[in-house]
């Protein structure tokens, strides 16, 4: 039992990075009716977003050590703890979720640009060019990243206060045994929110109102005098922001490297096609239900059963879903279908 | 019954596979000039020569495009290298036995795949190929492996060889009927294989079944009215393009007995497309020009560093000159991926046709001028 709600936590947060990532693609697939390749270095440049912000915190000068008295020994000291002591360091600790006030506006100001820029010539193109020029992208990009921070993985520490484990068996009488980083819980309760957000700007708002009526139908809302193409340019960037702060927040559970992006891109994929594509709580319901598959089929008991099922669980699972249900679990009708 | 559209004769295509196989056989005399003339660098071109004409017979005839390419690649290595340890280190069998594991392993593949059309059909075979590359890596490690790659030992079975030779002390090399396959000897083999693979092509390019592929290409749902059962069709073309990335696959492990998963991967079958884009998809000899060129710059790029470029640049003036490396640096020796897809953007963005359309539109400016005719009907070979 307890081994069995371990499973479930796992999943959930793996769960709500592809549904951040897939949220995202299927939202760009539905307004502009764009395959976006791209997305996951999108991902990727949003922990990256965090890994600049930590070495911008932690810029340093030497100074002398003072607690080595045999002979001059000097030590790196970050400006910020020379400058503010105590609240200095305290700043450098929680640089992690500072980062996401970093990452909104650089990811959102990229998404402008790249729909503007890029995206935008390609409404009229077919789908495999589309798919050809974003993976363009997504390999000019990982390879800038490359270039800049290196090809190692960076960790990044989540802050202090919430770097343990919660001891979820004892809040809820489950036994000893349930012990999760805090750090995973906040990361589910992230991206729920934000994934709530999403949804409320959509359903709550008059401007997710014309979005979702340009979905439905981009030619009328047209000519009813709507400028819907400038709509849709705000949905690629919050796309853009939705899968930058899946990376942000995702930096402490998995160090960012360069091919992280591309990693996540394909089960990101996966995940938009079991749920169907162009529907939005098909991407999310996908990405909870594939991360929670995910971490079942790594449990040691399963794996001695079906060797290395724990690799291949996603495809397969895509692989059936598309042969017996085509459009995916809540997949619309009419939506890239050709 | 359609009619049969009248092809060109047997004369012509005679002509083009004579012109074809001179220029192929004559490389290492004029790749010389552009310090490409040895044999390492011409098998390349050779063997990612039929991985691109086997992809560009699935993608550039049907428009169905297989991310997962690199997928048939990896099979037809791994078949190959299993060839040289369980029968000869002769290649004949080797090539033929990679081919024909990776046709079969298309078979499953497309079977799956080709019940949809369009992204799904890219995402599926992405899925799948990921999936194989994943297996590769860990369950299958008894036959790839793993992580270490799938390699000749002294304690190999080699069941055909040791009937007639006894073991050797170090490790054999392969040969074809006793000529070593390496330096030149395995560049002419690799172009034989390449021109039979071209002549194949062109063959189905001029055929009807290549004429039914390009219709499935411009209106699938209007063959389908027409009591046309394309996936057939469709599974056959997949087939034969699976088979020409294990033949090319299989070549690989005769340069080097050596295959690893890495072959696999989705970036790897990324590469096959770009090289198809790059020179023309849909036409005959496009994806050859575009495999050649991006292996030869792909060789030359990623050699450079720092201290090549400012030899290169010594005649700029001193401080434009280190301004013009640091521009130019990022993109070569370990940065030549960041050239790849900047490459890749620009064909995409500019030039879908790529360097034969490219060719053509020259070929069309030089012409209007003297003949007046704004559009020449053109034909979709190179």
């Amino acid at each position: 039992m307890d081994a069995f709600v371990l499973q479930i936590l796992n999943g959930l947060d793996k769960g709500g990075a592809y549904a951040l990532i897939a949220l995202g693609l299927t939202l760009v697939f539905g307004t502009l009716g764009v395959v976006n390749f791209a997305h996951g270095a999108l991902f990727m440049l949003g922990a990256f977003c965090a890994v600049a912000v930590e070495k911008l915190l932690t810029l340093s000068k030497q100074v002398k050590d003072e607690s080595i008295t045999f002979f001059d020994a000097y030590k790196e000291q970050p400006y910020l703890e020379i400058w503010w002591g105590d609240f200095g360091r305290a700043i450098i600790d929680y640089s992690v979720p500072l980062s996401i006030l970093f990452a909104i506006p650089v990811m959102l100001l990229f998404g402008f640009v790249m729909e503007r820029g890029l995206i935008r010539h390609f409404y009229k193109r077919s789908h495999a060019e589309q798919i050809l020029v974003t993976f363009g992208l997504a390999i000019v990009l990982q390879e800038i990243i490359k270039a800049a921070f290196g090809a190692n993985p960076i960790p990044q520490a989540a802050p202090e206060p919430v770097s343990g484990s919660a001891n979820i068996g004892a809040w809820f009488g489950l036994g000893e045994a349930v012990v999760y980083p805090y750090w995973r819980l906040i990361y589910l309760f992230f991206s729920l929110s934000v994934i709530g957000g999403v949804f409320a700007f959509l359903n709550m708002t008059t401007y997710g109102m014309v979005v979702r009526a340009g979905m439905a139908d981009r030619e009328t809302v047209g000519l009813l005098g709507i400028n819907i193409q400038k709509r849709f340019t705000v949905v690629f960037g919050l796309a853009a922001v939705a899968a930058g702060l899946a990376g942000v927040m995702y930096t402490p559970i998995l160090p960012p490297d360069y091919h992280m992006g591309m990693d996540f891109l394909v089960l990101s994929f996966v995940v938009v096609v079991v749920g169907g594509m162009g529907s939005l709580p098909g991407a999310v319901a996908a990405g909870f239900l594939l991360g929670i598959l995910q971490s079942f089929s790594s449990m040691t008991e399963v794996k001695s059963i079906i060797p290395g099922i724990d690799q291949i669980i996603i495809y397969l699972i895509a692989v059936a879903v598309l042969l017996v249900r085509p459009r995916g679990l809540m997949g619309r009708k009419g939506v890239m279908e050709s | 019954m359609p009619t049969t559209p009248s092809f060109p004769k047997l004369q012509s295509e005679l002509a083009i596979m004579a012109v074809f196989a001179a220029a192929v056989l004559t490389m290492p005399l004029w790749m010389a000039p552009f310090g490409a003339a040895y044999p390492d660098l011409l098998q390349k071109f050779a063997i990612y020569g039929i991985f691109a004409i086997g992809f560009n017979l699935l993608f550039g005839l049907t428009g169905y495009l297989s991310f997962g390419h690199a997928a048939f690649l990896g099979v037809g290595s791994y078949a190959a290298v299993w060839s040289f340890k369980l029968f000869t280190m002769n290649v004949l069998p080797a090539v033929v036995f990679g081919t024909l594991v990776a046709s079969l392993f298309a078979v499953l593949i497309g079977f799956v795949a080709l019940r949809r059309a369009g992204i799904y059909f890219s995402i599926l075979t992405l899925a799948l190929a990921q999936m194989s590359y994943n297996m590769a890596y860990s369950v299958l490690t008894p036959i790839t492996n793993g992580e270490t790659g799938l390699q000749l030992t002294q304690n190999d079975p080699r069941m055909i060889d040791h009937m007639f030779v006894d073991r050797g002390a170090g490790l054999p090399s392969t040969n074809l009927f006793g000529l070593e396959m390496s330096g030149y000897p395995g560049f002419y083999f690799c172009a034989v294989v390449l021109i039979i693979a071209f002549f194949i092509s062109l063959r189905i390019f001029r055929s009807p079944f290549g004429l039914k592929l390009r219709a499935i290409k411009s209106n699938q749902t209007r063959m389908g009215y027409t009591g046309f059962n394309t996936r057939p069709h469709l599974l056959f073309a997949f087939i034969i393009s699976g088979g020409f990335a294990g033949l090319a696959g299989s070549l690989l492990a005769i340069t080097d007995p050596l295959a690893g998963a890495e072959r696999m991967q989705w970036t790897a079958s990324g590469e096959v497309v770009l090289m198809t884009i790059l020179g023309g998809a849909g036409t005959l000899v496009g994806p050859l020009l575009g495999a050649g060129l991006i292996k030869y710059f792909e060789n030359i790029f990623s050699a450079f560093n720092d201290s090549t470029l400012h030899e290169i640049f010594a005649f700029l003036p001193d401080g434009l000159e280190s301004v013009v490396v640091f521009l130019v640096s990022p993109f070569v020796g370990e940065g030549w991926h960041l050239t790849l897809g900047a490459l890749f953007m620009v064909i995409v963005i500019f030039l879908p046709g790529g360097i034969m359309e490219g060719l053509r539109r020259l070929s069309r400016l030089v012409r209007r001028p003297s003949a007046g005719r704004a559009d020449q009907p053109q034909t979709q070979e190179g």
